[in-house]
């Protein structure tokens, strides 16, 4: 038998079980594939979407009452209390990132598909950010009037929030994806991403402290960006190599 | 050639127990590969092994001659895997289901091809309904429309006649039959017998103890 290095050579008559050129399809297809999927099933699901946000307006609404309704004392802590309740509802959604799609299999499918892996698991958390984190971004200013922020901070906080949690997203699906064949992952989740969650809070709370003591927000925020430019080279590749090992552990 | 997929002196360990040593095997064009055993005898832990998702704690794995971690992407490119978990989204709808496996496997699949291969499997009409509201064995059939659906040479699937009915079993077993004389090759884990077994080869796992 001669020994075929390619394994993509095919003769006439065995030509029909190969994929013709043509029909095969880019990498931006397999994208849009992706995100399509991933945007249906958060459709169908619907309730699981208001989760975070709910968890947020709980925290913010308790706060008060625990605390003291007092405006300057809630002006004070603010920053930091939106962005811990924004971090923690993140946490709590990301358990379910790739529980449903190992348990029917779609993972293992995913596994042994010939597109990139890091790819298809971006488009996965894009759409977690874009379902979690945006609509997270884009209620904290409201919420902040519940808890007297003053106003110079409500664009920061909205920025810095937008920026923060899309890094979040990406570095909790690492944790997420070593975490999803065991059976109460939850607990490790937190345990394995909570530190690494601290510099982007550190960042994210500090911008709009500052926004508010009419400092200059650029630097923190040009350090969220920073974070996050890396989480996007780097957390996709983890990711894909954390699902390998968990699925086959 | 389309299929060369070849085993040589593979062994698993698990728990301080081998659950196969030794093991040789040699999938070509045309060849349909049956893996029996009892149950916990390591058939799918095999299937793993052959599909790249493990790697054997002893001996090699060739495609085409290559060692087969290193031939992953060829590999992939010619195989259609259909699991003990079959890979189909309870919300999403059969069609859903099915343009997202082509998209994943990299081919171009119109809403006419997808319906033609629901209707292969005795889907037509189902396609925009939720998947859980189908019974267990219309959910594996819409995993089995890949098989209509994709073209690749290497099919291996894990107890692919669960909760599929008599008519079922018996289009699966002319499928597979069909796929064999067209050049392409299976490797499937099942306790079902063929009703035509001349071309199937069967390891028997777990005899040795």
């Amino acid at each position: 038998m001669p020994r075929s290095t390619t394994g993509m050579k095919f003769t006439d008559e065995e030509r029909s079980l190969a994929p013709v050129a043509g029909t095969t399809i880019g990498l931006s297809a397999v994208w849009r594939a992706q995100v399509k999927r991933e945007l249906a099933l958060a459709r169908r699901r619907g309730g699981d979407l208001l989760n975070p946000l709910l968890f947020l307006a709980l925290v913010v609404v308790l706060f008060p009452l625990g605390i003291s309704p007092q405006p300057d004392l809630l002006a004070e802590i603010a920053p930091g209390l939106l962005w811990v309740a924004a971090l923690l509802a993140m946490l709590l959604s990301l358990d379910a990132l790739f529980r449903t799609d190992f348990a029917d299999g779609s993972l293992e499918q995913l596994l042994l598909s010939p597109q990139p892996l890091p790819l298809l698991c971006l488009a996965k958390v894009f759409v977690h950010w874009l379902l979690t984190g945006m609509p997270l971004a884009l209620c904290a200013p409201l919420m902040g009037v519940l808890l007297s922020l003053p106003g110079t901070g409500y664009l920061t906080l909205a920025a810095s929030l937008a920026l923060g949690t899309a890094s979040l997203s990406l570095i909790g699906a690492i944790g997420a994806a070593l975490t999803v064949g065991l059976p109460r992952g939850g607990v490790l989740l937190s345990l394995l991403v909570l530190p690494l969650y601290i510099p982007v809070l550190i960042f994210g709370a500090g911008a709009v402290q500052a926004a508010i003591q009419g400092g200059g927000t650029a630097p923190a925020l040009a350090l969220l960006g920073a974070l996050l430019a890396l989480a996007v080279a780097a957390a996709p590749f983890a990711i894909a190599g954390a699902l390998r090992i968990s699925v086959n552990g | 050639m389309n299929v060369a997929l070849d085993a040589r002196q593979l062994a698993c360990e698990r728990d301080d127990r081998w659950l196969f040593e030794s093991l040789d095997l040699h999938v070509g064009d045309g060849d349909i590969l049956r893996i029996e055993g009892a149950n916990g005898s390591g058939k799918t832990t095999l299937l793993k092994m052959l599909t790249a998702q493990l790697s054997p704690q002893a001996g090699t794995l060739t495609w085409h001659g290559r060692p087969l971690a290193r031939a992953r992407d060829a590999f992939f490119r010619a195989l259609l895997y259909i699991g003990h978990a079959p890979g189909v989204a309870a919300a999403l709808t059969a069609e859903e289901n099915l343009s997202w496996s082509a998209a994943m496997a990299g081919i171009k699949a119109s809403p006419a091809e997808i319906e033609r291969s629901l209707a292969a499997v005795g889907l037509a009409g189902f396609e925009n309904l939720p998947a859980q509201q189908l019974s267990a064995g219309q959910q594996r059939r819409i995993a089995l429309a890949r098989l209509e659906l994709m073209k690749r040479p290497l099919w291996i699937l894990d107890e692919p006649f669960t909760a599929i009915d008599r008519d079922g079993v018996a289009w699966l077993e002319r499928r597979i039959a069909t796929h064999c004389e067209e050049g392409g090759a299976v490797i499937l884990t099942t306790h079902h017998t063929f009703q035509a077994n001349d071309r199937v080869t069967s390891v028997v796992l777990g005899v040795a103890d």
